[in-house]
């Protein structure tokens, strides 16, 4: 049955929270209104924000780092993670160090970062390399060597050379986990910037954020919040998207 | 096509493996499961490691990579890539060759054909069914034209119906391309119906090479005996015909009628489980029926192996052990018996 409803209805649980919410904040269910703005304020507010450029500037700022660090990230991790999966050496000579830095959280090293490199552009653009090219190099590596055996062993003996047996058997049976890992990391470098914009960087939605904050601008808050959900929510889909379309016909 | 030989090949599994198999001949390696069969198709193919060395028309391969062997491999997994269609799967193995690609459509079409199934070609491994897959696969294992075609137990995870289609096809196949072929499996019937020559394997060794007569009739030891079913073997005195087809052959004192074979019959044999034992006269014709009397019972899980005495000959019979339990055998009865006439195997030369 549920399976049957259009996507459309997907929408109708957003809808019902959205009026509930602009119900209570309109009846003021809750003492003190400036402390919660109604939906409708709040769409007010966004495209004030728009007009007034200042949420254009901060989101664009804000997504150059994500599409930057992200992309160098992910295919330096996704080279190293190919090369560790398919060539044992490497796997033992990388391995150990990749498994000791790996579990380290990515805002960890902002204070290393901020020292080493300062407050500019090139810090959060680096934090999300970091917090993407290990998680991504890690995924790859595993998915790259669960490649079941027999069908390297079938594309030798059927003349295909080590870089064939690669390229043509190895890398496209294990592009459904490398995109799990590509999918999972694109929302995080998201978390990650507005973390880092908000304690070190002077700009972005983060620092936009934390500006709104101290002059108690609520709505400011709460777009931005709406803002960043959109935003992680279409990365995502768009890393399913490109995996579904690879992986089409046989899976 | 080159004939194939072991020479004191050795490795984790092997022990001193020699073997040959001719030029465009099919070899069945038979053997339980864990015997090693497939580590020696893997040793032939090139990928696991091995001593001793490995020689296509004399010429040894042992330094050559297995894409370079030009062998067709298929394993009992199939390994159909499934990210790949029936036709690209076929056309894998002639584009790592570097064939243009008119060339490589032209041998897909040729292969599907040749296969009968042209209408699958579009098809990905998940939607095939058991034995279509078994088709794509032997047609990709096929398709590059190599010399030496291995064949780990193609058929094992098929129906009985779809494996006997099958077996009659590969052999149609082998003989028709004149491809020298290894092909492993554990049944027996199927290895009497495929090989010309079976190898029976047990425990990384070769136990004994030879036709199924040679080794159902002659078998070199007990281990080998007891793996092909133990067999009561009887040696025939003379035979007189009957009628058309059917010989009696006297042996000791039982004159036993069995199917006949035109060159005269020097030697009869008959499985356990194809005599049957009854404690009353069964009736009937009086054809290969014979009085016998119980010298010893074994009993297994669920069948129970008999000793009998017969007319000078010691036989050995193989029933449920509830049926045993049912009429009540005891060691010393004097029992009746009945020979499965077309179950009988007769030989004809002397071995």
């Amino acid at each position: 049955m549920i399976n049957r409803l259009k996507p459309v209805w997907g929408l109708l649980p957003v809808v019902i929270l959205l009026a509930l919410w602009e119900i209570t904040a309109r009846l003021e269910l809750f003492p003190g209104h400036i402390f919660f703005p109604s939906f409708s304020e709040v769409m007010q507010e966004f495209f004030s924000l728009m007009a007034g450029g200042l949420l254009v500037e901060s989101f664009s700022r804000s997504l150059f780092r994500v599409l930057i660090g992200f992309s160098a990230g992910s295919v330096c991790g996704l080279l190293v993670g190919i090369l560790m999966g398919w060539r044992e050496l490497v796997d033992r000579s990388f391995g150990p160090i990749i498994s000791l830095i790996y579990p380290i959280p990515a805002l960890g090293w902002l204070p290393l970062l901020m020292l080493w490199i300062g407050i500019n552009e090139m810090l959060p653009i680096a934090i999300i390399f970091i917090c993407s090219f290990f998680p991504i190099c890690y995924t790859t590596a595993t998915g790259v060597k669960c490649v079941d055996k027999d069908y390297i062993r079938a594309a030798r003996t059927l003349g295909a050379s080590e870089l064939k047996v690669l390229t043509g058997v190895i890398l496209p049976l294990a592009l459904p986990e490398i995109f799990t890992g590509l999918r999972l990391e694109s929302g995080m470098a998201w978390r990650v910037v507005i973390a880092a914009e908000m304690v070190a960087v002077p700009t972005g939605i983060g620092a936009l954020m934390m500006r709104a904050e101290s002059l108690v601008r609520i709505d400011i808050i709460i777009v931005c919040l709406m803002v960043l959900s959109v935003m992680c929510f279409f990365f995502e889909k768009c890393f399913h998207y490109i995996e579904q379309r690879l992986t089409a016909g046989w899976r | 096509m080159p004939c194939v030989e072991l020479r004191r090949v050795s490795n984790f599994i092997c022990r001193n493996v020699d073997l040959r198999v001719e030029d465009s001949g099919i070899l069945v390696l038979l053997g339980s499961t864990g015997a090693g069969k497939t580590t020696l198709l893997n040793v032939i193919a090139g990928l696991v490691e091995y001593k001793g060395s490995v020689l296509f028309n004399g010429v040894g391969v042992d330094e050559v990579p297995s894409n370079k062997r030009r062998i067709g491999y298929l394993s009992q997994s199939l390994a159909l890539f499934p990210h790949l269609n029936a036709a690209s799967n076929i056309a894998f193995g002639l584009k790592t060759r570097k064939n243009p690609s008119s060339k490589v459509k032209k041998r897909v079409k040729e292969m599907l054909h040749l296969m009968g199934i042209e209408h699958l070609s579009d098809r990905y491994p998940y939607n095939l069914s058991g034995g279509e897959r078994q088709r794509v696969a032997l047609a990709r294992a096929l398709a590059p034209s190599p010399e030496v075609l291995l064949l780990d137990e193609p058929l094992s995870s098929l129906d009985y119906k779809t494996s006997k289609y099958l077996r009659i096809e590969i052999k149609r196949l082998q003989q028709k391309l004149g491809i020298t072929t290894i092909y492993v499996t554990h049944d027996q019937r199927e290895a009497e119906e495929i090989g010309d020559k079976l190898a029976i394997i047990h425990n990384g060794a070769v136990g004994q090479v030879g036709t199924s007569e040679e080794i159902f009739f002659n078998p070199l030891n007990k281990q080998i005996s007891e793996f092909i079913g133990s067999p009561n073997i009887l040696c025939c005195e003379h035979c007189r015909k009957l009628v058309k087809g059917l010989v009696e052959v006297k042996s000791g004192d039982l004159n036993i009628v069995v199917p006949d074979n035109g060159n005269g019959i020097k030697k009869i044999a008959i499985l356990p489980h194809d005599v049957y034992v009854s404690r009353n006269k069964p009736p009937g014709p009086d054809v290969n029926r014979f009085k016998g009397t119980i010298i010893e019972m074994e009993s297994l899980v669920n069948l129970t192996s008999i000793r009998l005495r017969v007319g000078g000959h010691i036989l050995l019979a193989e029933q449920p052990t509830e049926i045993t339990k049912e009429l009540n055998l005891q060691a010393g009865d004097d029992v009746h018996l009945i020979l499965k006439m077309p179950r009988i195997k007769t030989l004809s030369t002397g071995l």
